[in-house]
Order: C-alpha cells, then structure tokens, then sequence
C-alpha cells in the first residue's frame, strides 16, 4: 500500500530523513518508535507534504501513485490521513462545517456526489459516539478551546468521517490520560484495522500499542530505521531503552 | 450649482481617500430616528452595470433617547467606495455598525466613522474587516466623541485587516475625544495574512486551497456581521464579499 524507498528529506538546509525505506501493506499497523530528534515527526509532514519539509532524494509511492507528486489535498483524497501531534485552532470555522466541506472536497475528487447535510450530519453523530465525543463539541469552532485529549479525540472522530485508507499517527497517544487513551486506542481499531487499510503509528511509547497492537515495530535513530521487529520489540525498548535495544 | 471645494489628503477625515477620483462630494443624508426607536440600514456596493467608479455615500444619523441605529455595509466595488456615517446618540442610545471592505487592483475602499456620545449612557459597538490583495487599500477611520457630561458611555471599536497579497494595505485610525470621566472606550486594530498553518491542516483533510481561503476570510469578516440578526440579509452580505474574492483572485 505504502512505500517508501531511500527517502531523503531536508528541513532549512538540515537533513533530517536519512535514507529510510519502509513498506506497509493493507492490513497492517506499524510502529515507529524513536528517541527525540530521530524524524518521526519530519516522516509524517513529508508524507502529509507539509510546505517547508523538502525531499532531496528517494521516493514514496501510495497505491501505485507516486505521493511525492501530489498536493497535501490531494493526498488526503486519496485516503491518506495525517493525525497530527498538535491539532491546529481554527477560530471562526465550526468542526461541522470544517469536516462536512472536507468530506465533500475530497467526495468530489474522487467522483463521488456530495453528502447532504442530513447526511453527514448522522455520520458525524456515530463517529463523535465512537470516540465519546460530545456532539456539541463538533459545533464549536475547529480545536478551539480544546484540552489535548479532547483534540486528540477529535483528530479521531475526523479520521472515523473521513474514513481513510491509510493513517500516519503522530504521537496520537501524546496528551492523554489513561481512559483517553484506551478510547482512542478503541476508535483507531474500529476505524482502521480492516484488511483493505493500514496505519502507522508514530509514538515515544509502549502504552498505546497495548490497545492498538502493531504487526511491525521499526527503530527509527538519525533518519534511518535501524531495526524492525513485532511487538515484542516496543516492550523490549520500554524496558531496556534505546541506547542499549539500538546496539545489541 | 456652486461646487464646494474638493476635499484633499491633508484633512484628517480624507487622509487616505483617492481624492483624485472624486468630481463631488454628495451632501448628507440626513435620518433621525426618534426616541425608543430602532433603525437599520445594509449598504452594499457591489459589481453591477452601472456601477460608478466612484461611490461616496454620508449617512447623518441622530439617534434619539433609548433607540437604536444599526448600520451594516459591504463595500465591493467602485475604484473608489466611501461610505462616511455621522452618529450623534441621544441618552441611553445604542450605534452598531458593521463593515466588511474587500478589493484588489488598486481599488481603494472606506468607512469614515463619527459617533458622538452626546449624552450619559450611551453605547456604540463597531467592527470593521478588510480583506485586500492586489494593490488594494481598506482603511477604517472611526473617531469617537464622548462629550464632557456623556457619562457611563461604553464605546467599542475594533478593526482587523487582511492581506492576502503582498502590495495590499489597510490604514486604521481611532481617534478618541473624550470628555467625560466615567466612560468604557475600547478600540484594536490588527493586521495580518492566512493563516498557513490552519490552510496546512485544511489540505491535509482534503480541502484544496482556494476553498480553504474562502472558509477563512469567511470566518474572518463573519465578526463584522455577527450582530446583524437577519440571517437572509447577513447571507447576502457575506455573499457578495466572498463572491468578490472568488471572482477576482
């Protein structure tokens, strides 16, 4: 579904992707797992193609289709989803509003008729239900006033209307209290674990991989993924930490 | 007909008015609206057949004890669009204005505002939004007169400026007058651009650009008619300022 080869990105002239290569097929949560500064975050914005993030070299293809190529919105049309560790504020624009345009956007990218408001309307109710999100939260304005869990949450309940093939998780788990996250963990299970989509799962711990468990555990260290196991691996980090997982 | 001399950018209330484009000035117009009664009005300047290349509209309005004049404007066309409000509010009167300016090339587009706290207890709320590219200009010159027994006055005035190319400018000028002790009289001004980092997190949702820019600068002037509590006249207001944007960027 998703692959990158020998990727090579740059932020402000500073080389951060280091050559990576990774693939993930339908059906299958990743981790990756890493010390601060290692590139998780960098990975996700340069497959989200976030302004300022440059790739000078490798490739990423998504379904065939070369991602590097493509527009930020165009990606999401394709199915891909970015949940990102920090969830932008939007004053003036109501989360409805904001996700019912995002819907139909990428609905008519893809060809298909737009939804009615009644539509989406009942869509959003049983996907704020799934992550136990208030309904009268989705009427206020996009993040505004959010608690991090609450936003955390809320990226869930876009990705449970956008309904994405693929998911890059950043650092979803970040922010959260110990019943957040295992309604979290609860929602990115029912949402993607099916056999025609696929996530990744950028994350600094073992704690959300006790409810989301990955098939794959990579080491990502100076750009590069320097090791890759099952989930084992994530628990052999939590107690060993990296330095002494990295050199044995 | 003897023509009264034009004005220039040296008077205070002309400072940034494309002077040159200007033949005449129109007289006021004069409205009372009497005590306990409420008045409203939407001036909207938008593309049409006949639309001049100069449009200066003075409105004078002596709001009377306990009423209320509200005034919304959208100002989307003509090279040059002024409208200019004179308020003078009566005891316990209220003045709420609304602007929206928007324009591109090298259109220039203002409000000119007097709101004169004639007497105690008098209120005034304005809010006014401009959303410019090109060469575009917007500029909001309110001033606000509380006269010396005007007490509990309570006066509002904030202006925000949006540029969405580099070359566009906004001009904002509060100038307050106030000769009461006893008063609340607030004003801001802000400029700014899109915010990218929200347009990021749009298209990483899916939503192509120029819609994520119309739902911002939506959001943007929807504060200029947040108190206008007509919904059909507030979607038409908002219609034709982001149908502009549509339009001509």
């Amino acid at each position: 579904m998703l692959k990158i080869d020998n990727l090579h990105a740059e932020i402000a002239g500073k080389e951060i992707l280091k050559g990576l290569t990774l693939e993930v097929n339908a059906g299958e949560v990743h981790a990756i797992m890493g010390p601060n500064g290692a590139g998780k975050s960098t990975l996700s914005y340069v497959l989200g193609g976030r302004p300022g993030y440059e790739v000078t070299g490798g490739s990423v293809t998504f379904e065939g289709k070369d991602l590097l190529e493509m527009e930020p919105h165009e990606r999401a049309a394709a199915g891909l989803f970015l949940g990102f560790q920090y969830p932008v504020e939007i004053p003036g624009v109501s989360n409805v509003q904001f996700l019912r345009e995002a819907l139909n956007a990428q609905r008519k990218a893809r060809g298909e008729e737009p939804l009615t408001g009644g539509e989406f309307l009942k869509l959003a109710k049983e996907k704020a239900g799934l992550l136990k999100l208030d309904m009268d939260m989705l009427k206020r304005n996009v993040n505004v006033g959010f608690s991090g869990g609450e936003k955390k949450r809320a990226e869930m309940v876009q990705m449970g209307i956008l309904d994405p093939k693929f998911a890059v998780l950043d650092e979803t788990d970040s922010g959260l209290d110990i019943d957040a996250l295992r309604v979290v963990g609860d929602g990115i299970n029912a949402i993607m674990r099916a056999e025609d989509k696929a996530v990744l799962l950028i994350t600094h711990y073992q704690r959300l991989l006790e409810y989301v468990r990955p098939d794959f555990v990579h080491i990502l260290s100076q750009g590069r993924i320097v090791k890759t196991g099952g989930p084992e691996l994530a628990l052999e980090l939590e107690n060993e930490g990296y330095e002494k997982v990295m050199a044995a | 007909m003897s023509a009264a001399p034009l004005p220039t950018t040296r008077e205070e209330a002309w400072r940034y008015a494309a002077v040159d484009r200007l033949s005449a000035v129109p007289g006021w117009d004069e409205i009372a609206v009497g005590p306990g009664e409420s008045w409203r009005d939407c001036i909207v300047i938008e593309d049409g057949e006949d639309t001049p290349g100069t449009d200066v509209r003075r409105l004078r309005v002596s709001v009377g004890e306990g009423g209320r004049c509200e005034l919304f404007a959208v100002l989307a066309s003509a090279e040059y669009a002024r409208v200019e409000v004179e308020v003078t509010l009566a005891r316990g009167a209220h003045f709420e204005f609304g602007g929206i300016t928007v324009g591109g090339r090298e259109t220039v587009r203002e409000f000119v505002t007097r709101t004169v706290h004639a007497e105690p207890e008098g209120t005034s709320n304005q809010t006014v939004r401009s959303v410019h590219w090109g060469q575009g200009t917007g500029n909001f010159l309110g001033s606000i007169d509380v006269v010396r027994h005007a007490q509990k006055t309570d006066a509002a005035q904030d202006f925000k400026g949006l540029l969405l190319e580099k070359g566009a400018s906004v001009n904002a000028v509060p100038q307050l007058e106030i000769f009461a002790d006893d008063v609340k009289c607030a004003h801001g001004a802000t400029v700014g651009q899109l915010d990218e980092a929200a347009r990021y997190y749009m298209a990483a949702r899916g939503i192509p650009p120029e819609l994520s820019r119309r739902l911002l600068v939506q959001a943007f002037i929807g504060d200029a008619l947040v108190s206008l509590d007509d919904e059909e006249a507030r979607g038409r207001l908002m219609r034709v300022a982001l149908d502009k944007l549509d339009r001509h960027l």
